[in-house]
């Protein structure tokens, strides 16, 4: 990669992508080959938000790879309470930790908090901006279900507000990728995104109804749309209902229709779906482990 | 010449900047990105709607005793990119040009995205890339294409 951090997927190319997902590949096939590689390497953890997956799955690739983590806590308990600001934080925590992942409630805070520090920085996902780390696992899974090439991928739910949607569809211009975005009006593409991806002549057609592209599409990514975006609980259950899947839904998909999704999920995809061979983001959950391990290593000096 | 009975509108200064052919209306915005607001004395004359040869209204700014930052003349030039900054010694004008668009902008405007970074207490300036037809944090993304002259804060 051309930077020192990975703070979007925009500037992320074809050879960049793939690299990563080779590499992890590797580690997949083979979770012992790089035990111990990075012994006595820390990576500080900075979590401004709450995470599970993200955050573990950092902690274990690090732990994987033979280091191990420093972990700021949780804002309560940490001098964030007493109106540290980020970039303070981070420059002190540099200086305990070989590399540094960030997740902040607020847009930019990671490329900001980039130009601080001399380590390495990972986002971990800024507000409402991009999550590049999830978009590799993402790409990593739909690159093992369906190929990245001649692919046509529908992506649904919060697509204003969600970071994991923005970075899944700049890196995703970089393939031949025909890309539908399924939302209410109210929760489109950021005007912002959609700017970026045609200038990066990426193929991107915007719909309200799954119905509309279902049966085209391999690949359904559903995100959830948040309680707290609509003002009215009512509205909020008449929109939200629209953007569910179940069973019966899944009848004018295609057989081999992969279904993927960032989790957590409150109830956009009904239980009776994972059990069926669409489901793929449990799969896409575990993947988070050696895709950050090909990234840890690349970031900590990799290449042996 | 008609110009000149334009110009004549607005009395010479003898040491300071005329910022000419400024778009119709955007005079007050000018003077928000100087910072003058008249509490500290400047004194400034202003020229608004007036024909224009090159526009077809245009506003004057006159400022005496300032001369712009190159920072200044990048923000205005978003605003009034067809202005020329005179700058005027002793009743004459010792330089005249046209602004250019910069590439970026540093300071002066505020993100409006407030999940913006750079709107939250932290040791940041602002810095906007400049687009063809707008302004785009670089930090959030945001992209403004009208109400720049909103977005002049005192960051």
């Amino acid at each position: 990669m051309r930077d020192d951090h990975l703070l979007t997927s925009k500037h992320l190319t074809r050879a960049d992508i793939e690299g990563i997902l080779d590499r992890a590949a590797e580690i997949d096939a083979d979770p012992g080959a790089l035990a111990g590689k990075h012994d006595g390497s820390l990576l500080g953890l900075l979590f401004f938000e709450p995470s599970t997956r993200t955050k573990m799955s950092f902690e274990t690739a690090m732990k994987r790879l033979g280091g191990d983590v420093v972990d700021m806590g949780s804002v309560e308990s940490s001098s964030v309470k007493k109106g540290e600001t980020l970039a303070d934080t981070v420059r002190v925590i540099e200086g305990y930790a070989d590399a540094l992942v960030v997740r902040h409630p607020r847009q930019g805070a990671a490329k900001m908090a980039s130009e601080f520090v001399d380590v390495p920085l990972i986002n971990a996902g800024d507000g409402a901006g991009h999550h590049p780390t999830q978009t590799l696992l993402d790409l990593y899974t739909m690159r093992e279900a369906a190929g990245l090439d001649d692919l046509s991928v529908g992506i649904m739910g919060d697509l204003k507000y969600g970071r994991t949607v923005h970075s899944l569809a700049y890196a995703l211009s970089n393939f031949d990728v025909q890309q539908h975005f399924i939302s209410p009006e109210s929760l489109q593409l950021p005007r912002e995104v959609v700017y970026d991806l045609h200038q990066q002549g990426a193929s991107v057609r915007e719909h309200e109804h799954l119905d509309a592209v279902l049966e085209t599409l391999d690949v359904l990514y559903v995100t959830r749309i948040q309680r707290e975006r609509f003002p009215d609980e009512n509205e909020y259950q008449k929109i939200a209902g629209e953007y569910q899947i179940d069973m019966a839904t899944l009848e004018d998909a295609t057989p081999e229709l992969t279904i993927m999704h960032p989790l957590p999920r409150v109830d956009e995809i009904d239980p009776a779906i994972d059990d069926t061979d669409h489901a793929a983001y449990f799969e896409q959950a575990h993947n988070g482990v050696p895709v950050r391990m090909a990234l840890l290593d690349q970031f900590l000096g990799g290449s042996a | 010449m008609s110009s000149d009975d334009h110009e004549l509108r607005v009395s010479k200064i003898r040491n300071g900047t005329v910022i000419d052919h400024v778009r119709g209306g955007q005079a007050l915005n000018v003077l928000a990105i100087l910072g003058i607001d008249g509490t500290q004395n400047e004194q400034v004359s202003i020229g608004m709607n007036v024909p224009s040869d090159r526009l077809a209204r245009k506003d004057i700014v006159k400022v005496e005793d300032r001369e712009l930052s190159q920072e200044e003349v990048d923000v205005i030039s978003l605003i009034a990119p067809d202005a020329t900054i005179n700058i005027v010694r002793d009743y004459d004008v010792t330089s005249k040009h046209r602004v250019e668009r910069p590439r970026q902008v540093e300071g002066v405007l505020t993100c409006p995205n407030t999940t913006c970074i750079t709107t939250e207490d932290e040791p940041v300036t602002s810095r906007f890339e400049v687009l063809d037809d707008g302004v785009r944090c670089a930090y959030c993304g945001t992209i403004v294409r009208d109400g720049i002259a909103d977005l002049i804060g005192s960051r």
